[in-house]
Formats: C-alpha cells, structure tokens, sequence
C-alpha cells in the first residue's frame, strides 16, 4: 500500500535545485537578521537604557553619545529601536503563523468539500476581505481590548480569510489529479486525504503564503500600534514611538520619529524581498498581483 | 443580464454577512454604552432608563434586527460619545475623505498608467525594475513611513506644500485642495506601485499578443501600436484592480488623516474606536464595505462593457 501512494504522489523537486541568490536578497536576510538578533537579544547590546528618563537631556540631536538623538524625555532613541524591535516581530510573527495555519484548514476543508460549506465560507471570506484590515481590527480591538495577545488574534483571524482563499484555490487545482481519486478509491477517509496526500502537495504556497503574510502582519502592527490599537506603552515600540514623535517634526526635531520610521521600513522591504525570493524557489515566479 | 443580478445579489450577501460581523463586534465589547454616554456621576436609576430608551435590554437578534432595518432608511442611530445623529457625522467627515480620495485618485491615476506603459515598453531594463521594484516596497511600507518621510521632504527641507491638509475657514476649493496635496500625494505613494506593476502586467500581456505583432509587422509605429492596441486592452483588466484598490485606499485614510490632523472619515472611526462609539464604528464599516462592493461591481460591467469576450463566454 505504501508503494502505492508513493508512485502516485508527483515529487516535486523544488529544493532540490540549488537557486541562484541575488544581492538583494543577501541584503535583506542581513537587515532581518539583525533584527531578529535585536528582538531576542536587544537589551544587551544597547548603550544606554531605552527606559531612563533624562529631562535634562531630551530632544539632542545625534551625535557620538546618541547616535539617534534623544526623545522629548531624554530617552536614548537608538536603544529604544533596537529594544522596540521585539514587540512588533514577536507579534507580526505569532499573528502571521497562527493566520497561516488556520487558513490552511480553512481552506483545505473549503476545497475538498466544497457545497455548501465552501459557499459560506467564501461568503464570509469577501465579506472579512471588503474593508480595509486596519478598519476591522480597530473595532474587533475595541470589542476584545488592547493587549499583545489580542493584536495576534485579530490579525490571525484577518489572514486566517486571506491564506483560506488562496489554499482553496490551490486545492481545487489538485483534488481533480489522479493521485487524490486514487486515494479517494481505496477508501481514505476526507482527513487522511486532505493531510497525506493534499497538504504536502501544496505545502511550498502555503511556505510561501506565510512570508507573505509576515510582511503584512509587519504592516499591520506598526499601523496598528501607530493609531494606539497595536502595542501598548511603555514598550519602545516602532509605531508608537512614530506616534508619539510625530507632532514634534514640525517644531524641527527631526531624528525622534525618523528612525524609528526607517526602522519600520528597513524590517518590512526585507521581509518583502525574502517573501518573493521564497515565491520565485517555489513556483518559479514572481509574486502574484 | 443575469450577470448583473447575481453580481448585485452576492454584493449584497456580502454586505449582510459585513453586518452581522460589525454587529457581533460591537456586541461583545465589554461595558455599558448608556454609562458611557452619561459618565461616571449619572445615577444608576438614570443609566437603567437609558438603557431601556436604547433599547439595550431586549434580546442581540431583535436589536440586530431593528439596526438593520434603521440603517436600510439611512438612520444609524445617535452616537454615544458625540450625541448627534451618526447619519450626520458619517456624512460631514464622510464628505471630506472623498474629497481628499478624489484628488488622490486624480494624481495616482494617470500616473500609475503612464509609468506601468512605459515600464511594460522597457521590459527588463533597469527602470523597469526600479519602477517595479520600488513601488511594490512603498506598497508594504506603512502610509504614516511614507508621509513622514514626504513630510520631512517637502514640507519641511523643501517647503512646497503646507503641512496640514485644513485650509483656513472659509477657504476656497482649490485653495482646499492645494492644502490636500501633501496628504494625497502620500496616498498615491503607497498605492502607486500596486497600480503601476498590474498595468504593467496586462500591457505586457498584450505585447505579447500576435495582434501586436501583427500591428506592428505592418508598420505601425510603436507609438501608434501603443495608442491604438495596447493602451486600450490593457485597461480593461486594470480598471478592475483600480476599483478594488480605491477600497484600500479607505484603510489608508485612517492613517494619512491621522498624521495630517485632517478630519474625515477616518480619524472619526479612529476616534469612535478609542472611545467604543459602536453605532459610529458600524455605520463606517458599513459604509465602507458598500463602497468597495459597489466599486467592484461598476469595475465588473465595465471590465464586461469594455470586453464583449468575457459576456460572450459566459452565455
């Protein structure tokens, strides 16, 4: 029996080859890289505390001491983005792994059952899909209250529609192969089917989805926690640092919310160059429009 | 014709199931909204009354109802951090992001076209790749990224635009409009790269078609090819992705007025958020979601109007 199933499961050799890296994408692992040493490693390699308010010393411009300047409390604005990139990774990352997994059961029951179920959860899925995910998470936020916790939830479950779809359509394209009727035919049972034969067959969209979605939960969290729904303070987090500084750009002090911004921007086109890297490996095209 | 009646149909399932998502939102949110509205001195006798005036202590379903109902005939009910009609209030700031949206669109239009033409005609050059590249990285920066950025740039080092998107009282429109500027003009940044690369695509799609090729085996000049074949075909299916990103660009407004202190549609649902004005929030939301399903909708039987295949096909 289980040479059956493996003369009729296509291999796909998609690791197989080795790919051809473009500077870009070393680049951009080195930028997420340090970031990720950040994240897990921040408060031991800041210079001063990201927390310890120095009136006397607020808003200095950089220079050797502050390379990043100082904030309106005289807070050392280099630790605090190298501290605050833990908040908005941990969260973007939890977020987009648990949407990622609950779209793919989402959307592997949706396109192997199809009928109804499928109806309804499509439905569902356009209604989830037609406003902006900023303006949904603002009142499910409001609804649950604002924590960590409650930021990965409501952004999970805005992927959870978005990965769904998309596995679903994946799924429609191999149910009709002959590998899932031939498993159909000796009597699997619909949960063997979807998990053995289906899943591992569309496993490099799914691989691929979930960096995408990174990059989007990235975006999610800085917007969120810029409008005071995302991250709470006193976390030195990169949107409510940004939001906290922003009003001050027009009196000149520049370097408060510029490099937390930068930062923000640095972490999210690195994870977009590694998302389509990762896409072009596994269908050998470029990211979808 | 049954096109149209089972695309409006689902546009409004859609919008049903929209309904209940905001309902169900707004009913698990912990509190009491007759406290909110009164504060914290009001009497308990007097935050009961109020309960029952709002109808608070019947039953989800029957309220839900009765919302649905109210919201069909344009009444959303009275706001409970505002105390004025949420109708008004959604139509007042509702008025300025449209204007705001407008001129948005009226910069990001032309331009996305005109650059994704000229990319799709350079396919593979290094300003292709800038231009596809770069605008997809402005598209996954966040919109407050991009603002402080052109902020600090153009308002600040270069001092073109103000910085606040109100004019003064009383201003006229283009003097409205030239203090929207900067804000739309941030808007567009974060939408452009989108809009150009899928134009780019479809054009490129069409190049490769053997019309094209025949079009221009006969003589016609490249312009004239440009003009005559590729523009057109190419704008059938981009004008759908424009239509359906005019949605998004509702999400980015929340972002944009807030760092512009510009009072639309957005910060009034921000605000409502922070102060759990659920009838505001609703009514936004809903608001929200028939624009985009209408937009999709006019995107479809134009996309059908403009391609007599795609009606043809389906018959």
């Amino acid at each position: 029996m289980s040479m059956t199933v493996q003369n009729s499961t296509p291999t796909r050799s998609v690791l197989t080859k080795v790919p051809r890296v473009s500077p870009g994408f070393v680049i951009a692992c080195a930028v997420f890289g340090f970031w990720v040493v950040a994240a897990l490693f921040g408060m031991l390699l800041v210079p001063h505390d990201p927390f310890e308010v120095q009136l006397n010393r607020s808003l200095l411009p950089p220079d050797f001491t502050h390379v990043f300047g100082t904030d309106n409390l005289g807070r050392d604005i280099f630790s605090r983005v190298i501290v605050g990139s833990r908040d908005i990774l941990s969260v973007a990352f939890f977020a987009a792994l648990i949407g990622t997994l609950l779209g793919t059961v989402v959307g592997l029951s949706m396109g192997y059952f199809r009928g109804i179920l499928d109806n309804v959860l499509s439905r569902i899925a356009e209604a989830v899909i037609s406003v902006p995910g900023v303006i949904i998470a603002l009142l499910l936020i409001a609804a649950v209250g604002r924590s960590n916790v409650a930021l990965i939830g409501v952004i999970a479950f805005e992927f959870m529609w978005v990965v769904a779809r998309t596995v679903r359509a994946a799924v429609l394209q191999e149910a009709a192969k002959d590998y899932v009727l031939a498993a159909q035919v000796r009597g699997d049972g619909a949960l063997n089917v979807m998990l053995r034969e289906l899943l591992p067959n569309i496993f490099p969209i799914v691989v691929v989805e979930f960096t995408v979605r990174m990059t989007f939960a990235v975006f999610a969290v800085a917007n969120l926690s810029f409008l005071g729904f995302g991250v709470q303070p006193p976390a030195p987090d990169w949107g409510l640092l940004v939001a906290e500084s922003y009003g001050l750009l027009v009196a000149g002090f520049w370097w408060t919310a510029l490099f937390p911004t930068l930062a923000i921007a640095s972490l999210v086109i690195s994870i977009y160059i590694i998302a389509n890297e990762a896409n072009r490996w596994l269908s050998g095209a470029s990211l979808p429009d | 014709m049954l096109f149209v009646v089972s695309r409006v149909g689902s546009g409004v399932v859609t919008l049903l199931l929209l309904s209940m998502i905001a309902f169900v939102g707004a009913e698990i949110l912990p509190g009491n909204p007759a406290r909110a509205i009164l504060g914290m001195d009001a009497s308990e006798d007097a935050v009961a009354a109020l309960t029952v005036q709002l109808g608070l202590d019947r039953p989800p379903l029957e309220r839900y109802f009765e919302w649905l109902i109210n919201a069909l005939q344009g009444d959303f009910g009275i706001s409970y951090a505002q105390r004025a009609p949420v109708a008004e209030l959604i139509a007042t700031s509702g008025g300025r992001s449209l204007l705001l949206g407008l001129v948005t669109l009226g910069i990001i239009v032309p331009f996305s076209i005109l650059t994704g033409l000229w990319a799709a005609q350079r396919e593979g050059s290094l300003g292709d790749r800038i231009i596809t590249f770069g605008g997809m990285s402005l598209m996954v920066v966040p919109g407050f990224v991009v603002a402080i950025v052109l902020i600090l740039l153009l308002g600040m080092a270069f001092p073109v635009f103000p910085i606040t998107a109100m004019p003064p009282p009383g201003a006229s429109l283009f003097t409205q409009i030239y203090y929207l500027l900067l804000p739309a003009l941030v808007l567009s940044t974060t939408l452009f790269g989108y809009l150009a690369r899928v134009v780019r695509a479809n054009a490129l799609d069409v190049y490769r078609s053997e019309y094209v090729r025949t079009a221009a085996l006969k003589g016609l000049s490249p312009r004239a090819v440009m003009r005559r074949h590729v523009f057109k075909n190419a704008m059938a299916p981009s004008m759908i992705v424009i239509a359906t990103q005019v949605g998004y660009l509702l999400g980015g407004l929340v972002i944009i007025e807030k760092i512009f202190n510009y009072p639309g549609l957005g910060v009034l649902m921000l605000r409502a958020a922070e102060y759990n004005d659920m009838p505001v929030l609703e009514a936004g939301i809903m608001l929200i979601g028939v624009v985009y399903v209408a937009l999709t909708l006019c995107a479809d039987l134009l996309q059908r109007a403009m391609d007599p295949r795609l009606s043809r096909a389906a018959s």
